[in-house]
């Protein structure tokens, strides 16, 4: 058997697309993190007492902590002293209008192919920009107060929304549940705020969009999206930052609670610098996001589509507390160049008849690491817990690797809970196939890698669906010999 | 036209093919067959290109053209079809969507735009109405699931919408039962033409009872030990592949 020709050489060479960096004016702060640089952030950004106290209680309970290692992944230990905590672009105005945001903003956006102007003019989708640690724009702020939902920035909800925020903050994640939600806490910078009102439907898709721009920063923010008794909400997160030699950390923490009857999907395309070939550069993406189906049948659905990142560690969860409640959880985590990827979901049963879904399809090419690492737990409360679980691994070429890891501890016996787990590789009976019938194997591999990956785009909006199978491609582009 | 000339093919480090020659002209439909491991289906897949097969000596021309200096897509692109014995599943990929993009490939090296999608799905419906397949196959993913005479089928309906100059059958009836035979037998039928060259390979003369050839040559132990008309699949059928063994296996103790 001949390997898929050059295939394997050529994916690590290919180009990443978004690695440019933007000449913007930028405020930085000195490297380094002790209790000074959280009382930096916070009077920077104006807060309430109460924030600044919560951060310095996570500040504080942050140090007493070690870095996790258990992870599938290989990288030095990171210098937290050699970060800078916080970077803005400057000046930073107060936005009423696109036509406010900075030309260079604007250019970066369009870039990226997110015309904020098109944004508005043309779809129906809201768009909050974040650059480094700062919302920049949201768009169809207005349309959506007309319907009662609150769509801003993570900074103008603690001014604006304080109780709402108080009340949600942290109630999901809380501030000791692991080393990065607990650095995120002392240090985030700010990220999106969603509220979506009793009874209402969301009448557009949310989006945030994030980049890191400046070099040497961390990048920390947090979303925080409240659905109310019998409210709907799509939400789409988009990821890219600049091509640089050294790692760069993005630690996020993204928090959803869905109360009586609510439904939230939450959709990521993740496509961080995933640094080069030989594995210079490229964004650890080590975030923590997670769920409260808090009322009864509740939906929360995660739906990833992970292409970029030097290292990807993270395990969008939900806690299913209603009863009849439901977690979803879809996942396309692709692996290339030296990129490695532990990623995979939670479901915590605890109400009764709650029912969740796990599909994941990781795919590893050239010397990409691929693990899925998942948990379902059901506790003795969740009577007639249900779940399933579909973990299926695509290896292109033989240097690649993936690995599955599930944890299931069931303590309810009428609980069913289903496993099943596949590996292949692109076969040389599927491309041989393709290639007879006179479709070239560039074109056959992203249709065969795509086809794998189509139970997942499925559960993802049209253009973000377009969005997903382009990057696929593009990830995988220069795999002809 | 195809030219075949003293072909000589391996894999795994093992020679099957040891000097084939071959002729067929155009609108000719010529038979292969042999006892297993004779090297019939080998003989296929060097056509065609498989990356698993080395050519260790010989030539194959193809219209003038060198076949085995071109990649599987460029054969394709050439004419040349196989329909495989085992078709391969690809999850997730819909049946008419891998079609189009099979015809859109073939039409792009000839410098040809896509061709309009309703286009596509009336030839495509009539292509299935030929070979009796169910209309549920065009969203279905190739070939999975489909029974062993779906896949056949499938594949005749691949035949039919590519067009291909060179049709190459590997074993086309195995597996199927006497109705599916038909159904297959009389897509290929409906495809005869004076420009398409067919090589049919087959185990048993059953086959060639539907669709009849013009010359059938026996392939055993690499090479083409016979060659004669429609009658001589008769004969075989008469007294099986023992006669030719035991006659290979007295010449070999000889040579």
């Amino acid at each position: 058997m001949t390997p898929p020709s050059n295939e394997v050489t050529e994916l690590a060479e290919r180009e990443y697309q978004h690695g440019f960096v933007t000449d913007i004016e930028t405020e930085v702060i000195p490297k380094g993190l002790d209790e000074d640089v959280v009382r930096l952030i916070s009077s920077k950004k104006n807060e309430p007492e109460w924030l600044l106290e919560w951060r310095l209680a996570a500040y504080r309970h942050w140090v007493t902590m070690s870095e996790p290692t258990w992870q599938k992944a290989h990288y030095p230990s990171i210098d937290f002293q050699d970060i800078a905590y916080w970077a803005a672009p400057k000046p930073k105005p107060k936005l009423n209008s696109l036509d406010e945001v900075d030309p260079e903003l604007r250019e970066m956006f369009d870039k990226l192919g997110i015309s904020l102007a098109e944004q508005e003019r043309l779809s129906n989708v809201a768009v909050d920009a974040i650059v480094d640690s700062v919302s920049v724009a949201t768009t169809f702020k207005a349309k959506l107060a007309e319907a009662g939902v609150i769509f801003c920035s993570f900074s103008e909800a603690v001014a604006e929304h304080p109780d709402l925020v108080r009340a949600n903050l942290g109630s999901v994640v809380p501030v000791r549940d692991n080393y990065y939600a607990a650095l995120n806490s002392a240090v985030f910078s700010d990220g999106s705020f969603c509220y979506i009102p009793a009874g209402v439907r969301c009448p557009m898709e949310l989006s945030t969009y994030f980049r890191i721009n400046s070099a040497q920063t961390g990048q920390f923010e947090r979303t925080l999206i409240v659905a109310e008794e019998g409210s709907y909400v799509s939400y789409l997160e988009g990821c890219t930052a600049p091509m640089r030699d050294e790692n760069q950390l993005h630690a996020a923490v993204v928090e959803l609670v869905a109360h009586t009857d609510a439904q939230i999907k939450y959709a990521t395309v993740q496509n961080w610098y995933p640094g080069d070939a030989e594995g210079r550069g490229g964004i650890y993406n080590f975030v923590t996001k997670r769920g409260k189906c808090a009322g009864d049948r509740s939906k929360i659905s995660w739906t990833q589509v992970e292409t970029g990142s030097a290292i990807t560690w993270k395990y969008p969860s939900v806690v299913l507390q209603g009863d009849d409640s439901v977690g979803e959880f879809y996942s396309v985590a692709l692996t290339a160049g030296r990129q490695q990827a532990d990623t995979g979901t939670k479901m915590i049963h605890i109400g009764k008849n709650t029912s969740s879904t796990i599909v994941s399809k990781g795919i590893s090419a050239a010397h990409g690491q691929n693990t899925y690492r998942g948990q379902v737990k059901v506790l003795r409360s969740a009577q007639g817990a249900r779940n399933f679980t579909q973990c299926d691994s695509l290896l292109i070429g033989s240097d690649c690797g993936a690995h599955t890891v599930p944890y299931i501890e069931v303590k309810n016996a009428s609980a069913q809970v289903e496993h099943e787990a596949s590996t292949s590789k692109i076969g040389e009976d599927q491309m041989f196939y393709c290639r007879q019938r006179g479709i070239s194997e560039e074109d056959a591999t992203s249709m065969i890698v795509n086809g794998f990956c189509r139970e997942v785009f499925n559960e993802l909006p049209m253009e973000f669906a377009v969005e997903a199978q382009r990057l696929l491609s593009v990830s995988l582009e220069g795999s002809v010999g | 036209m195809l030219h075949i000339e003293n072909l000589h093919a391996s894999t795994a480090g093992t020679e099957i093919l040891r000097g084939v020659n071959l002729d067929i002209a155009p609108g000719e439909v010529h038979a292969i067959m042999g006892p297993n491991g004779s090297g019939k289906s080998t003989l296929a897949h060097v056509l065609s290109g498989r990356p698993d097969y080395e050519v260790t000596a010989g030539s194959v021309t193809y219209n003038g053209v060198d076949l085995l200096a071109l990649a599987p897509e460029e054969r394709a692109a050439a004419g040349v079809f196989l329909a495989f014995q085992y078709p391969v599943e690809i999850p997730g990929v819909g049946n008419l969507y891998f079609l189009r993009t099979a015809v859109n490939s073939i039409r792009a090296t000839k410098g040809l735009d896509p061709i309009a999608v309703t286009t596509f799905i009336k030839m495509a419906d009539k292509a299935m109405d030929a070979v009796e397949m169910d209309k549920s196959m065009k969203n279905r993913s190739v070939n999975e699931g489909f029974s062993g005479g779906e896949k056949k089928r499938n594949e005749i309906l691949q035949m039919t919408m590519l067009e291909p100059t060179l049709a190459i059958l590997d074993e086309t009836d195995s597996g199927l039962d006497i109705d599916a035979l038909r159904i297959v037998a009389n897509g290929v039928n409906a495809l005869r033409s004076p420009e398409r060259s067919m090589l049919v390979i087959t185990h048993y003369q059953r086959l060639l009872d539907y669709i009849v050839p013009d010359k059938i040559h026996v392939l055993a132990a690499g090479r083409i030990v016979r060659s004669g008309g429609k009658e001589l699949a008769l004969e075989l059928e008469a007294s099986g592949y023992a006669d030719i063994e035991a006659e290979l296996a007295s010449k070999g103790a000889t040579a």
